[in-house]
C-alpha cells in the first residue's frame, strides 16, 4: 500500500515536470487572452471576505483577493503573498509588515489601515460576518462579539496600526502557528471603497487579486477579467473566468460534454462512471482536506448505554468502504482509516490505523458485535441526510444495503433525506435528530487539531452530537499546551485511539476534489479545498 | 362591465391576502433558515441572534407579514439571505419567464389548436386516433422525464440544440425547454379544441352556415372555430399563470434563471423574502388572467352579459 | 336556457388554472359549454337520473377503451395488494457487486444504481402510487365535493366565502407548494404526500361541485320538493347530490392519473415519497441521473408509471363519454 503511494507521488512529480517544460517552451498556441467558462453556484452569503463559509462565494474571493498569506496550492504551505514579514517574540504579540507598491484595482494602495480596517469589520457583531470567529483569538474580541448582548466596542483593542505598512496584533493567548491561519479570504484586506459605497461595492467587487469584476448578474453570472495592475508573482495565465451558475451539477455535466463550458469543479457521483470514457485525462481526482463521518447522538439514551459501542463499531465493520468508494464514487472517495486525513501527511498527525479493524468490512464480525452490544437501539437506523445537493442518497442508499445485507436485516438501516440544507443543520445543530447523520468536515486549515477539537471536544462548535469523554478532552488540552510539535501531534493521535473505543462516529471516506475540462483549456488543478486553481489555467 | 370589473377587483383583495398569508405560513413551517448559512458547522450563537433580528425573525409571524405586507405596498420587496434585493432577482427572472411562457404559449396555439382541429373535423378516422394516442402518451409521461431525454438526445447525441440555456435565454434557445414546458397543456388544448369542434360540427348555426351554401373554409373559420375556440382560449388564459410558476422542473433541467430557479434556490436557502416576493407577484399575474379571461369569454360568446 | 346566476363564477368553474392538477378540470368543462362545469343530468329536462346511469353503464360495457383500461387497473390493484405474487424477489435486496447491471436469467430488467433487481422493484412500486392516486383522489373528490356542493347549494354569503377560500388555494403554485410544505416533512410514509394533494388539489373538485349543484338546483323537481318542505340535508343527500355527481366523478377518474405522475416529480425534486416505501417516482428520480449510462433503469418505473396514468386517464375518458348525452 505504502510503495503504491510513493509510486503515485513520483508519478505526479513527473507529470509536475512535463507540464513544467511543456508550458516553459511555450509551445502553446494561447496567448493568454481566452476566457474560460467554469460551473458556479450562487454564493450563500453576500460576498464579503469574512462573511463567506463556502466553496462558491470561496471561488470568487480566491480570485479578487489576496491576504497577507497564501496556500500553496499544490502543498498547502502557507507562504507571504501581500506580507514582507509576519514577526513575534513571545508567540502572542506579532508584528506584520506588508509589502510596498500592492494596489486595490480601483488605484486605492493597499495598507496597514486596509488590513485593520477589514478585520474590525469583519469581528464586529452588527455586521454580522459568519466568519467573525476567525478573529477570535485577537484581544479585545469579547468586546466586539460578546455572545450575549450588545458590543461594547467599535475596534478590537489588539490592532493597532504603526505606520503605513505595519500593524501590530495581541492575541489572547500563545498561538506559535497564528500567523498560518492568515491564508484565509476572512483575513484579506479591504479598499475604502467597501465601506463608503457598500452597497456598490457588492454590486461589483473591488479587491487586490489578480481578477477584477468585470460584470456581475447576481444569481446568475459572474465575469472577471485578468487585471493588469496586479503586483504578486501569480498573475493570471488566461484573459479571464466566466462564471455561470447552475442549480444541478448534472446540467453542468452536461453543458461540458456539449462544449458549452470549460470547467466543472464538481462532477456529479452519477457523472463519475462517464468522466473517464468522456474526458479521458482532462478529468482530475486529488486528495482534498474533507472526511465524510456518519455521527451519532449522545443527547437522548439510545447511543449513551454501556456497551452500545459495540453497535457502532458492529455498524462501522457492516459498511464495505471499499466496494462503495469504488461503485457509487468511482474512486473519488478514499475509504477512511481515521478521522483526519491525508492531505495531513504523516507528520501532520495522519494515521492509516487510528481506526484500524473497525474500519474494515467484515459481515459476520459486524453482525456478532451488533448482537453483543444489544442490537441496533429502537431496531432501525436512520440516517439522515439533506437531500438537495451533494448526491448523498446514492451513498447513504449504498450504506443502508450493504448494513442490511451484513446483518441480515433488510429493515436495519434506513435513510432519511431532509428537503433543505438549511433544515437539515438547524435539525443536526438542535440536536433534534434521532439516528445517525451524516457528518462532513472540510479542514480549516492543515493541522490535526482542527478534524478533531471542532468535531468531538466537550461542547465544541461542531460537536453536534454532544459527545463527551473527560479522557479525550485532558489529551486535546494537553497537545495544544504542547510546544513541540510532534509531541503535540502524537497527544492528538492518542486522543484520536479513544475515538476508536467509543466511535462516536464512524469514519467513512476522504473525500476528493473532482474536476472536468473541455480541450479548449490546459494546466488545471484543484488546491487542497477542492477549488480549481483559476489563475494557472491556459486558454489554448 | 364597469361595474362588474369593480366588484371583481374588489373580490381580489381578500384572495389576494389569503394567498400571501398561507405562503407566508408556510414558508415558515420550514423552519429556521440561520442554521444553513454556516456550512456544515454551527452559527456562533450572537451572530445567528443577530441576522435572526435584522430579518425580523424573532418577531411573531403575524408581526413578520403585516411588517412584510405593509413594505410590499411600499414596492419593497425585502433583501435575499444573500443580501440581494429581491426586486432586483425579480428585474432578472421575470423576464426570462414571461419569454418561456410566450414560447410555450405559441405551441399551445400553433400546434395544439391546429391538431384539435384536424382530429375536431375527422373523428374516428386515423389520424384522430393517432392524435390522440400521442397526446395520451405526453399527459402520461412526466415532463422532468421528457426534458430530460429531449437534453439528452438534442443537446447531447445530436448536438442540436445547446443543453442549457444561456444566461441571456434568447428565444431560439428557449425553444425547446418552451415545448418541454407545454408539452402537457399542449395535449390538453388539442384534445379540448377536439372536443369542442366536434361538438359544434352539429350545431345548428354550423347547419345553417352550410345549408346557406357558404364555402366550407368559410363555415369553419368564421363560425365553427370561434364558437369551438371559447373554452380553449379560457384554458390558454389561465394556463399563463400555471405555466409561469409551473416551470420549477423545466427551469431547473435546462438551467434557465427564470422564476422557477429563483423559487427553487430560495426555498432550498429558505429565503423567505425571496419565496413569499415570487411568489405574491405570481399570485396576482394568476388573478389578472382569471379577471381577462372571463371578460374574453364575454366578448366572445355574445350570451354572457356581465352586470 | 338563461342563466339567472353570476356569469363570471360560472367561466372560473369552467377554466380554472393552477397547475398539472386541474387540467382535467378544464377539459371537462366541454361537458356544458353553457359555463356552468354541469354534465349531462340538467340537460335533458324530465330525463330520469336513473336512466342516465343505466345508459352509462350500458354504454361502457360495450367502449373497448374502458374494458382495456379496466383491466389494467385491475391488475395494478391485484399486484399492489399481492406485489408476490409475480415478483418473487425481495425489492430492498441490494448488492452494490451488481450496481447498474443489464438483464440477465432471473432478472429480467436488469439492476439500478444500488444492484437491485428492477423488477421487483417494478412491481413492489405500484402499491405507493395507487394508494397516492386513490387515496388523494378521494380526499380531494370528498372535501371538494363538500365544501363545493355546500357554497353551491347555500349561496350568498356562504358561496362568497367559500368561493374566495377556493380562489386562494387554486393561486398558489402546485409543485411550488409542494416543494415548500413536504420538504419538512419526515415521515416516510404516504400520507404526507396524499395530505398536500388534497391541500392543494381540493379547489378543483369544489369548483366542478358548486356548478353542478347549482344547476341542479334549479330542477323543477328540486323546486317542487322545496315547495313540498323538504329539509336541507334531504334536499342535498336525495334530490340533488345523485345528480350532481357525475361531473365530479369525470373529473377525479382524470386527476387520479395526474397525482400519480406528480409524486414522481415531487420525488424528482428530492421532497416526495422516502425509502424505505417502493415507489417508481423514487426509483424514476434515481434513474434519470444514470440516463446515459444504464437507461433501462429508467425505462421500466417509466413505463409503468406512464401505463399506468394512462389506464387512469383513458377510464376517465370513458365515463366522460358515458355520461355526456350530447355525444351520443
Amino acid at each position: 500500500m505504502r510503495g503504491a503511494t510513493q509510486a503515485k507521488w513520483a508519478a505526479c512529480a513527473v507529470v509536475v515536470v512535463l507540464t513544467a517544460t511543456a508550458c516553459g517552451g511555450g509551445g502553446g498556441g494561447g496567448d493568454g487572452s481566452g476566457v474560460v467558462g467554469s460551473s458556479w453556484g450562487d454564493p450563500q452569503n453576500p460576498l464579503e471576505p469574512a462573511n463567506t463559509n463556502e466553496v462558491q462565494g470561496g471561488k470568487v474571493l480566491d480570485m479578487i483577493f489576496r491576504g497577507l498569506k497564501r496556500y500553496d496550492p499544490k502543498t498547502g504551505e502557507a507562504k507571504d503573498m501581500v506580507a514582507e514579514s509576519i514577526d513575534t517574540e513571545d508567540s502572542q504579540n506579532f508584528t506584520v509588515k506588508i509589502k510596498d507598491g500592492w494596489k486595490f484595482s480601483d488605484g486605492e494602495s493597499v495598507t496597514a489601515k486596509s488590513f485593520v480596517d477589514a478585520w474590525n469589520y469583519g469581528a464586529h457583531l452588527k455586521n454580522n460576518q459568519k466568519n467573525a470567529y476567525f478573529f477570535g483569538y485577537i484581544e479585545g474580541y469579547d468586546k466586539v462579539h460578546p455572545e450575549k448582548g450588545d458590543a461594547t466596542a467599535d475596534t478590537l483593542s489588539g490592532l493597532k496600526v504603526k505606520d503605513e505598512r505595519t500593524f501590530t496584533v495581541k492575541l489572547t493567548q500563545k498561538f506559535s502557528t497564528w500567523p498560518d491561519t492568515l491564508g484565509y479570504p476572512a483575513f484579506a484586506p479591504l479598499p475604502k471603497a467597501f465601506f463608503d459605497k457598500h452597497d456598490a461595492w457588492l454590486s461589483k467587487p473591488v479587491g487586490n487579486g489578480p481578477y477584477t469584476v468585470k460584470s456581475y448578474q447576481k444569481g446568475s453570472k459572474m465575469e472577471l477579467r485578468k487585471w493588469d495592475g496586479y503586483q504578486g508573482d501569480d498573475k493570471a495565465e488566461n484573459g479571464g473566468v466566466d462564471l455561470k451558475v447552475y442549480t444541478d451539477n448534472n446540467t453542468a455535466y452536461t453543458d461540458l460534454m456539449a462544449g458549452n463550458l470549460d470547467l466543472v469543479d464538481d462532477v456529479p457521483a452519477s457523472q463519475l462512471k462517464n468522466a473517464k470514457s468522456d474526458l479521458g485525462d482532462r478529468y482530475i481526482n486529488t486528495p482534498a482536506g474533507i472526511i465524510q463521518t456518519l455521527a451519532f447522538p449522545f443527547y437522548g439514551d439510545k447511543w449513551t448505554k454501556p456497551g452500545v459501542e459495540k453497535v457502532r463499531q458492529g455498524l462501522s465493520r457492516a459498511i464495505n468502504r471499499e466496494q462503495i468508494t469504488e461503485t457509487i464514487f468511482q474512486k473519488t472517495r478514499t475509504p477512511a482509516k481515521d478521522w483526519t486525513s491525508p492531505v495531513l501527511g504523516k507528520d501532520g498527525g495522519y494515521s492509516d490505523d487510528a481506526c484500524g479493524d473497525w474500519c474494515e468490512y467484515d459481515a459476520a464480525e459486524a453482525k456478532k458485535l451488533v448482537e453483543e452490544g444489544g442490537g441496533i437501539p429502537g431496531g432501525t437506523l436512520k440516517i439522515s441526510y439533506n437531500a438537495d445537493t451533494g448526491s448523498h442518497k446514492e451513498w447513504v442508499d449504498a450504506v443502508c444495503n450493504s448494513i442490511n445485507k451484513a446483518l441480515g436485516n433488510d429493515r436495519s438501516c434506513v435513510g432519511n433525506p431532509v428537503g433543505t440544507f438549511a433544515d437539515f443543520r438547524s435539525q443536526a445543530s438542535q440536536q433534534k435528530l434521532d439516528g445517525a447523520w451524516r457528518a462532513g468536515w472540510q479542514m480549516d486549515y492543515p493541522l490535526i487539531q482542527n478534524f478533531l477539537e471542532p468535531n468531538y471536544f466537550t461542547d465544541a462548535s461542531s460537536n453536534d452530537g454532544k459527545f463527551s469523554d473527560k479522557g479525550f478532552d485532558k489529551l486535546i488540552n494537553e497537545a495544544n499546551g504542547e510546544t513541540d510539535t510532534a509531541k503535540a501531534v502524537t497527544k492528538f493521535q492518542d486522543a484520536e485511539k479513544i475515538l476508536a473505543q467509543k466511535m462516536p462516529a464512524i469514519p467513512l471516506w476522504y473525500q476528493n476534489g473532482s474536476a472536468g475540462y473541455s480541450d479548449r483549456v490546459s494546466d488545471v488543478a484543484l488546491n487542497q479545498f477542492s477549488v480549481p486553481v483559476y489563475e494557472k489555467i491556459k486558454v489554448n | 362591465m364597469g361595474r362588474y370589473v369593480i366588484r371583481r377587483l374588489l373580490q381580489m383583495i381578500p384572495v389576494f391576502i389569503g394567498a400571501t398569508l398561507l405562503i407566508f405560513l408556510m414558508v415558515n413551517v420550514m423552519g429556521d433558515p440561520v442554521a444553513g448559512l454556516c456550512g456544515d458547522r454551527k452559527c456562533d450563537p450572537a451572530t445567528a441572534a443577530q441576522l435572526k433580528k435584522e430579518f425580523g425573525l424573532d418577531k411573531p409571524v403575524w408581526q413578520q407579514y403585516a411588517t412584510y405586507m405593509g413594505n410590499v405596498f411600499t414596492g419593497d420587496f425585502g433583501t435575499a439571505f444573500n443580501g440581494q434585493k429581491v426586486t432586483e432577482l425579480m428585474s432578472t427572472a421575470f423576464p426570462v419567464t414571461i419569454r418561456l411562457t410566450l414560447v410555450a404559449v405559441v405551441f399551445e396555439i400553433v400546434i395544439g389548436i391546429t391538431l384539435g382541429v384536424l382530429t375536431g373535423l375527422r373523428r374516428g378516422r386515423p389520424v384522430d386516433t393517432l392524435v390522440l394516442i400521442l397526446t395520451l402518451v405526453v399527459i402520461s409521461v412526466p415532463t422532468f422525464v421528457t426534458g430530460l431525454l429531449l437534453q439528452l438526445l438534442l443537446g447531447v447525441q445530436w448536438s442540436v440544440i445547446k443543453p442549457s440555456v444561456s444566461s441571456e435565454a434568447t428565444v431560439d434557445e428557449l425553444i425547446v425547454p418552451g415545448l418541454v414546458l407545454a408539452s402537457v397543456s399542449l395535449a390538453y388544448v388539442t384534445r379540448l379544441t377536439r372536443t369542442s369542434i366536434a361538438e359544434n360540427r352539429r350545431a345548428d348555426y354550423v347547419r345553417t352556415a352550410v345549408a346557406k351554401g357558404l364555402p366550407r373554409r368559410r363555415v369553419i373559420t368564421r363560425h365553427l372555430l370561434r364558437n369551438s375556440l371559447i373554452p380553449v382560449i379560457t384554458f390558454i388564459g389561465t394556463d399563463v399563470g400555471a405555466l409561469m410558476g409551473g416551470a420549477i422542473v423545466t427551469e431547473r433541467i435546462f438551467n434557465i434563471h427564470g422564476v422557477g430557479f429563483q423559487l427553487y434556490q430560495g426555498i432550498l436557502r429558505q429565503s423567505t423574502q425571496t419565496v413569499v416576493g415570487f411568489v405574491t407577484v405570481l399570485v396576482l399575474v394568476f388573478l389578472v388572467a382569471n379577471l381577462i379571461v372571463d371578460l374574453l369569454y364575454a366578448v366572445l360568446d355574445p350570451r354572457i352579459r356581465y352586470a | 336556457m338563461p342563466e339567472p346566476h353570476e356569469p363570471a363564477e360560472g367561466a372560473i368553474a369552467g377554466t380554472g388554472a393552477g397547475g398539472a392538477m386541474d387540467l382535467a378540470a378544464s377539459e371537462a368543462t366541454t361537458l356544458s359549454p353553457d359555463g356552468t362545469g354541469a354534465a349531462g343530468p340538467g340537460g335533458g329536462p324530465g330525463t330520469p337520473a336513473r336512466s342516465l346511469w343505466s345508459d352509462a353503464w350500458r354504454d361502457l360495457r360495450r367502449n373497448p377503451v374502458f374494458i382495456i383500461s379496466g383491466l389494467i387497473i385491475l391488475f395494478l390493484v391485484f399486484i399492489s395488494l399481492w406485489p408476490s405474487a409475480i415478483a418473487s424477489g425481495d425489492p430492498l435486496d441490494c448488492d452494490l457487486a451488481n450496481a447498474q447491471k443489464g438483464s440477465s436469467p432471473g432478472h429480467p430488467f436488469g439492476y439500478n444504481g444500488q444492484g437491485c433487481d428492477v423488477y421487483t422493484r417494478t412491481v413492489y412500486g405500484a402499491r405507493a402510487s395507487v394508494t397516492v392516486g386513490v387515496c388523494a383522489t378521494l380526499g380531494v373528490a370528498v372535501l371538494g365535493s363538500v365544501l363545493g356542493g355546500l357554497a353551491g347549494f347555500f349561496g350568498g354569503a356562504w358561496d362568497a366565502i367559500l368561493s374566495r377560500i377556493t380562489d386562494i388555494f387554486f393561486a398558489i403554485p402546485v409543485v411550488l407548494g409542494g416543494l415548500v410544505l413536504l420538504s419538512v416533512v419526515t415521515s416516510n410514509t404516504v400520507w404526507p404526500v396524499i395530505g398536500f394533494m388534497v391541500l392543494l388539489g381540493w379547489p378543483q373538485i369544489s369548483r366542478i361541485a358548486r356548478g353542478s349543484v347549482i344547476t341542479a338546483k334549479q330542477n323543477d323537481y328540486v323546486q317542487a320538493a322545496r315547495a313540498l318542505g323538504a329539509s336541507n340535508p334531504r334536499m342535498l343527500l336525495r334530490h340533488i347530490a345523485p345528480n350532481a355527481v357525475a361531473p365530479v366523478i369525470v373529473v377525479a377518474t382524470i386527476a387520479l392519473g395526474t397525482y400519480i405522475a406528480l409524486e414522481a416529480t415531487l420525488s424528482y425534486l428530492g421532497v416526495g415519497l422516502k425509502p424505505p416505501t417502493v415507489s417508481w417516482g423514487i426509483d424514476i428520480s434515481a434513474a434519470s441521473q444514470y440516463i446515459r449510462n444504464a437507461p433501462h433503469m429508467l425505462l421500466w418505473p417509466a413505463g409503468a408509471l406512464a401505463i399506468t396514468v394512462l389506464a387512469f386517464i383513458m377510464l376517465g375518458d370513458a365515463v366522460r363519454d358515458a355520461l355526456d348525452p350530447k355525444l351520443r
